[in-house]
């Protein structure tokens, strides 16, 4: 139960850290921050690794395997085109 | 290595999570902040596959090259106009990696005969029902925005009853799970009902309503993560989930108030946005008042213009016109006409749409402005150049409080001097109903495609 309670406090207060620091995302960026905050939700990856790699039963492994790859296409692809979006953002005198 | 080892890592993991998000709060910190994010990822993966638990690397090798090279492939191919079905497929994706996740996690457990604590099934439970909505919800939504089936809101007769029962049948299915766990087709009965509710939930929803779906599966794939951190009780995943949970929700919220509309109304479509307003009601407001223009002749009121707003909407990235509005401005500019874009916040299908394109044209940040305070500069415009957008410059939205988007913000663009509306035909947008801001006394209509007609301007604007 304590457990539980602890994991609860973590939760709801990093709520709160992403409410106030997505607040000051500004309109511009909000595309890059759906992709970029898409690829931090691939943090299942840790979970899928796990499964993947403990090969308890052939199940649990198919299971994994393909956890592995949602997670990663998530992870990869979502930072790769956050980076490649946030390039084409100039102001007046880099052009 | 030591589990307090692992942690600390986990914890600095999170901590360059939050570090990214902060660096997103401006175009100069962002590439850095996206930069450290995947810095974190990276040390996470890093430290798990130094768990004892995984016994053999090739599955998770395997797993990690195909998923990389997908991923790899997809972000670098993706043209920007299709941003949004792209990040939609992306949440559905990591909704199903923590169904499968949970599955293979409640599988281990049952097998190892050891009772799971009520406390493991609950969150068993919530990944698998919040995971499987936000999995098949996503993929209905790439479907929609790709064009694979229809974007029109497709509604029937209960379907908010189908969906209470439906919900409902997911609770239920939860309950019996956390009560009786030594079977797992019970979670797969829950899965399976919760991608139903998944489908029904999104294909309600439509067009322009496609920004809210998106940002709220965009939640949902966050709080699948964290409830999977529930389940393997691991904080890197209770953390990076809450704070994409926290950020969709906050997303979602921009959306609804730039549409006046609740939240419940856009999902369960109250209000009935489609296909209320009698058709003749336009025919009375344009009937010999719309005045069309050729191209020749806009260019004349541009060849007089000190300054000039263009308004982008989705009809911009339906034909690719980013790059002719682009060499349109700095035509402009090159004539000492100040050119400014005005963005409303649901132009486009995803939050942020349209700024990504137009940044991809190398227009310069600074020059795309909000509504508000593009609304204050409206009046003092020579031009209002509106590109593929209806809705969002409707001035229905102050004038009549019967109008289903009264109330909705709009960017003022009437208040200009004169207003060039470049369309394809006087269809209504997503709301359904006419705009008397094409039958104005100031406005001008440009019929054509978007792309076609800039280009058309630009070729006469080159002639003054």
């Amino acid at each position: 139960m304590e457990g539980l309670i602890a994991s609860l406090t973590i939760f709801v207060l990093a709520i709160f850290v992403g409410f106030e620091v997505i607040t000051k995302v500004p309109p511009t960026l909000h595309t890059p921050l759906m992709s970029g905050s898409n690829a931090i939700s691939g943090i299942t990856l840790v979970g899928a690794l796990l499964s993947a790699g403990h090969q308890h039963t052939q199940l649990t492994t198919i299971f994994g395997f393909v956890a592995v790859v949602f997670a990663t296409i998530n992870v990869v692809g979502g930072f790769l085109v956050t980076h490649r979006m946030l390039g084409m953002f100039r102001k007046k005198e880099d052009r | 290595m030591s589990a307090a080892l692992i942690n600390l890592s986990y914890l600095t993991a999170s901590v360059l999570f939050v570090f990214c998000l902060k660096g997103l709060s401006h175009p100069r910190t962002a590439v850095r902040g996206n930069l450290l994010g995947a810095l974190g990822m990276l040390l996470a993966v890093a430290v798990t596959l130094l768990n004892r638990r995984i016994v053999s690397f090739e599955v998770i090798l395997a797993g990690i090259l195909c998923g990389s090279a997908v991923g790899a492939v997809f972000a670098v191919k993706v043209p920007m106009t299709a941003m949004p079905q792209m990040v939609a497929l992306f949440n559905g994706f990591g909704g199903g990696a923590s169904v499968l996740v949970a599955g293979a996690s409640l599988l281990e457990t049952i097998s190892l005969g050891t009772p799971p604590s009520p406390r493991f099934l609950v969150a068993v439970a919530a990944t698998g029902i919040v995971g499987a909505v936000t999995f098949w919800g996503s993929l209905v939504a790439f479907g929609k925005l790709q064009g694979l089936v229809t974007e029109n809101a497709v509604v029937f007769r209960g379907q908010q009853a189908v969906n209470a029962v439906i919900g409902l049948a997911c609770v239920v299915l939860g309950g019996w799970l956390v009560a009786v766990p030594d079977d797992p087709v019970r979670y797969l009965a829950l899965a399976g009902a919760a991608s139903v509710l998944g489908v029904l939930l999104v294909i309600p929803i439509g067009g322009a309503d496609m920004p809210v779906v998106i940002a709220l599966l965009n939640s949902y794939s966050g709080l699948a993560g964290a409830a999977t951190g529930f389940v393997l009780d691991n904080n890197v995943l209770i953390i990076a989930g809450s704070l994409v949970g926290a950020s969709g929700i906050i997303l979602t919220k921009i959306m609804c108030k730039a549409m006046n509309r609740s939240l419940g109304n856009v999902l369960f479509g109250i209000g009935g946005t489609v296909g209320t307003a009698p058709a003749a009601s336009g025919a009375d407001i344009y009937e010999g008042k719309v005045k069309s223009a050729s191209p020749e002749e806009v260019a004349m009121v541009f060849d007089a213009a000190r300054r000039a707003v263009i308004v982008p909407g989705y009809g911009l990235a339906v034909s690719q016109a980013q790059h002719a509005v682009r060499d349109l401005a700095n035509l402009l500019e090159s004539r000492g006409c100040e050119v400014e874009f005005a963005i409303h916040p649901v132009a486009g299908r995803m939050p942020g749409h349209m700024n990504v394109l137009l940044a991809e044209a190398n227009i310069p940040y600074d020059k795309l402005k909000e509504m508000d305070e593009a609304n204050s500069g409206f009046a003092q415009t020579d031009v209002a150049l509106v590109i593929g957008a209806n809705d969002v410059v409707n001035p229905l939205a102050r004038t009549d409080p019967d109008s289903p988007i009264a109330g909705m913000p709009i960017l003022d663009v009437d208040k200009a001097r004169t207003v060039v509306v470049i369309k394809r035909s006087l269809s209504p947008g997503f709301a359904g109903i006419p705009n008397p801001l094409f039958a104005a006394d100031n406005t001008l209509m440009l019929f054509g495609d978007g792309k076609k007609a800039i280009l058309e301007l630009i070729a006469a604007l080159k002639e003054f």
